[in-house]
């Protein structure tokens, strides 16, 4: 079976395992058990009726927004420890928004682009909605009580109006009577990305995700890394041709863009790219036959 | 960057973040993260 395919039924599986409360989709209550003390790695609106977990982006506004805390040491543990382990493997095997992005690009289209124009630049632009939208404005910008709002949630993320908004509001006729401009903002921002996605892979992941932004810092050293073996790479090329974040694979395997979805792996002809893990499995063997002797 | 440094960094900032998890969980941050979470963020949803 092809890697890609492989992929993308774990992350129909990762989705079905974490937001498969099924009792909430079809009454659009929430789901109200214990492990909604816990983040899931990928952005994952916690007002998703079938969440049993909870979005590390929003829960750190929730943190940093309390009041009660200066900086949030549970949520950014969290997101640090699922980084050093994985990097932005999450964002390639483990998040929904990325999942409906990559089904959204696989729809036929008479022509598909990589990046958007200033991709250069743009690329950079995560880490501004990272700094302003969930770490400076919920922290300074309070009400009298103190508290701030999840700015990133209330004005941006569109996965929130996928998983959350538009359910809930299927579900609940009464949550209709309080749709407000807020709404159609993040409708339009939602339509922006599912139509902007058929055309260019994964602009939202590209250039406004701050969770991508932050595991992306870990690439470099997270646990699970891409490797090249000098040996047999013929820099032909064929990995950046292949990967549609537009990465030179034989320069940076580790880039902060790397979704680590293997495709470059699979179609390296040489076989030069290989994974930690990869190498972790092929000094299994040597050991148990030490074992054995 | 050497491959063992890259190994050493990770492993130390594996160790920080649960050390920042346990020290979070003592604080009881995770009490507002579940407040949140079980309720409806109209904000989030963009209602309101």
């Amino acid at each position: 079976m092809k890697k890609q395919t492989i992929r993308l039924i774990v992350q129909a599986l990762w989705f079905a395992l974490t937001n498969g409360y099924v009792k909430g989709w079809m009454s659009g209550k929430l789901y109200k058990g214990k492990i909604k003390n816990v983040c899931v790695p990928g952005l994952n609106c916690y007002s998703c009726p079938g969440a049993f977990a909870s979005c590390p982006i929003g829960s750190l506004q929730a943190v940093l927004g309390s009041g009660k805390y200066k900086f949030s040491l549970y949520v950014l543990g969290m997101i640090g420890l699922f980084g050093t382990i994985f990097g932005r493997f999450i964002c390639g095997w483990l998040c929904p928004f990325g999942l409906l992005q990559d089904l959204l690009y696989r729809i036929p289209f008479p022509k598909k682009f990589k990046n958007l124009f200033g991709h250069k630049f743009l690329k950079y632009f995560k880490y501004v909605i990272l700094l302003v939208f969930v770490i400076i404005l919920p922290m300074t910008a309070v009400n009298i009580a103190g508290m701030g709002q999840p700015w990133f949630c209330e004005y941006i993320c569109p996965s929130g109006t996928f998983l959350g908004g538009i359910p809930l509001l299927l579900a609940n006729a009464e949550l209709r009577s309080v749709i407000g401009w807020r709404f159609w903002i993040k409708i339009a921002i939602l339509s922006v990305c599912v139509l902007s996605s058929i055309v260019v892979y994964r602009p939202f992941c590209k250039y406004v995700c701050p969770l991508g932004a932050l595991y992306g810092l870990f690439n470099p050293i997270s646990f699970y890394r891409l490797k090249i073996i000098e040996e047999n790479c013929i820099k032909c090329g064929k990995c950046q041709k292949v990967c549609d974040m537009d990465i030179k694979v034989w320069e940076k395997p580790n880039s902060t863009e790397c979704i680590r979805c293997l495709k470059c792996k699979s179609e390296c002809e040489t076989g030069a790219i290989t994974s930690t893990f990869e190498e972790l499995k092929k000094g299994l063997p040597q050991r148990k036959s030490q074992d054995t002797i | 960057m050497k491959e063992r440094t890259k190994y050493i960094l990770g492993a130390l900032s594996a160790v920080i973040f649960i050390a920042m998890m346990i020290l979070g969980i003592i604080n009881k941050e995770f009490q507002i993260v579940f407040a949140k979470a079980v309720r409806i963020c109209l904000e989030c949803i963009g209602l309101g």
